[in-house]
């Protein structure tokens, strides 16, 4: 499987209205107990760089416009992973009054990754996971037209 | 004439394949001295193609060309090094390459390629005259002996046989010292880091996407490979033993620049310049100066 995209995955990284838990397990991926980049992953700050966002915390009222920019700035072929239980459904903030709810109340999320905090275990399997719907979507991409 | 021919078709062809290569053993360099495993070796290639298969957003059109132009620029730079031919003329042409992506990342009008053409036009304040000496060392040490001086790339090759790192051990200094800047090694990457999260996103790149972003890569590879090249030209001479010692010491000098990236926090501009030109004034032109009195 692993052909193309699912070899170089490009992660960006967006911090929600997390509590800061998940985002720090996100960067202890990076450390050298984790290392993702064994996979090609690297943690890009940039969209247009980017193949997979991966989005801490839930949707509020004031970074919907910004989550949708960042997704819309990526180029195909491209998947979102929802990491903790708050971008999933909104969390222990769902009922609250500036909450939207999940990630995928604004864009399309491809995986979900649980828990509180999400363990990094949990996320490089989240991303591992994302790598293959990535590789679905650039064959989609390409449609018949050059293959 | 054939042999300068079979240069440049070796380096045209060869050099992604090498400077790809380097860039992997960079990379897995750079995790070990982390403590990291890091990634495959052939990890700069397997980005590169991904980087083919994705999309890519155009801002403007000028963008596509600008990047063409770089990476055409820069393999003429390389194949003109490897032809061995005037070394002036490859310092010119290298700055040539070097104000197209400058102007690839102005015409975007985001505030972070602007951002980083900026400093990398000060990168390039801080390179050039060193550069610019490197090419007028060879010129002056060629001269000594019985000998005119001479900018042409085979004949500083062949002239002697003594390297001619041997008359100009400070223009090597200098030419070591803005290779950071050149290989955008930290703490002199402050146009475009390798490194994420810095306060201006991916500087000099950040408005090139899939294709275009895949080009920019390749013509890094192909200039890191003319910029080991400039190193090797320091030790080779017309004894056969000076190949494996230039192949020796380019090792050394690349490992220094992983050595140096890994150990230093990036640094302001200004210091940067005048870092730069002091060490050029001091190394570069006493040694020159010193020649200059034989």
């Amino acid at each position: 499987m692993a052909t193309k995209v699912a070899k170089s995955p490009w992660l960006l990284h967006y911090d929600g209205s997390s509590c800061n838990g998940c985002d720090i397990e996100v960067l202890a991926c990076l450390t050298p107990i984790y290392d993702v980049e064994r996979f090609g992953i690297i943690n890009t700050g940039n969209p247009k760089h980017a193949d997979i966002l991966l989005i801490t915390g839930g949707i509020n009222t004031q970074n919907k416009a910004v989550v949708e920019q960042l997704y819309s700035q990526m180029p195909e072929p491209k998947v979102v992973c929802a990491v903790g239980i708050c971008a999933c459904n909104g969390g222990v903030f769902k009922e609250c009054y500036n909450i939207i709810g999940g990630v995928d109340k604004v864009i399309p999320v491809d995986v979900y990754v649980p828990g509180c905090a999400a363990r990094p275990n949990a996320i490089i399997d989240g991303v591992v996971k994302a790598l293959g719907v990535l590789e679905e979507k650039r064959k989609n991409m390409k449609g018949g037209a050059a293959e | 004439m054939v042999g300068s021919m079979i240069g440049i078709v070796l380096y045209l062809v060869f050099a992604p394949f090498v400077g790809g290569l380097i860039s992997g053993i960079d990379r897995k360099l750079t995790a070990r001295m982390q403590g990291r495993i890091g990634p495959p070796l052939l990890q700069p290639f397997y980005d590169v193609r991904k980087l083919i298969n994705k999309e890519i957003l155009l801002i403007n059109n000028m963008q596509f060309l600008f990047a063409w132009c770089f990476v055409i620029f820069i393999a003429f730079t390389g194949a003109l090094f490897y032809g061995g031919v005037n070394i002036l003329l490859v310092v010119f042409v290298l700055t040539t390459a070097a104000m197209f992506l400058v102007l690839e990342a102005t015409t975007t009008n985001s505030p972070f390629s602007v951002m980083g053409a900026n400093r990398e036009m000060m990168q390039m304040l801080s390179y050039e005259p060193m550069v610019l000496l490197t090419a007028v060392g060879f010129y002056v040490a060629t001269g000594i002996g019985p000998h005119d001086g001479t900018f042409n790339i085979s004949e500083i090759i062949t002239h002697s046989d003594i390297p001619n790192v041997v008359y100009l051990p400070g223009v090597f200094i200098g030419y070591l010292y803005i290779l950071t800047i050149k290989l955008r090694k930290s703490p002199f990457d402050i146009s475009m880091s390798h490194h994420a999260h810095q306060e201006m996103v991916k500087g000099i790149t950040t408005e090139l996407t899939g294709g275009m972003m895949a080009l920019i890569e390749i013509s890094h590879w192909y200039e890191n490979v003319f910029l080991l090249g400039l190193v090797a030209l320091f030790i080779l001479c017309s004894k056969w033993w000076s190949i494996p010692l230039a192949l020796i010491v380019c090792a050394a000098a690349f490992f220094l620049e992983v050595l140096i990236d890994n150990t230093s926090a990036r640094v302001k501009w200004d210091l940067m310049l005048k870092s730069a030109w002091i060490i050029t004034l001091v190394f570069g032109a006493i040694n020159i100066f010193i020649l200059q009195m034989f």
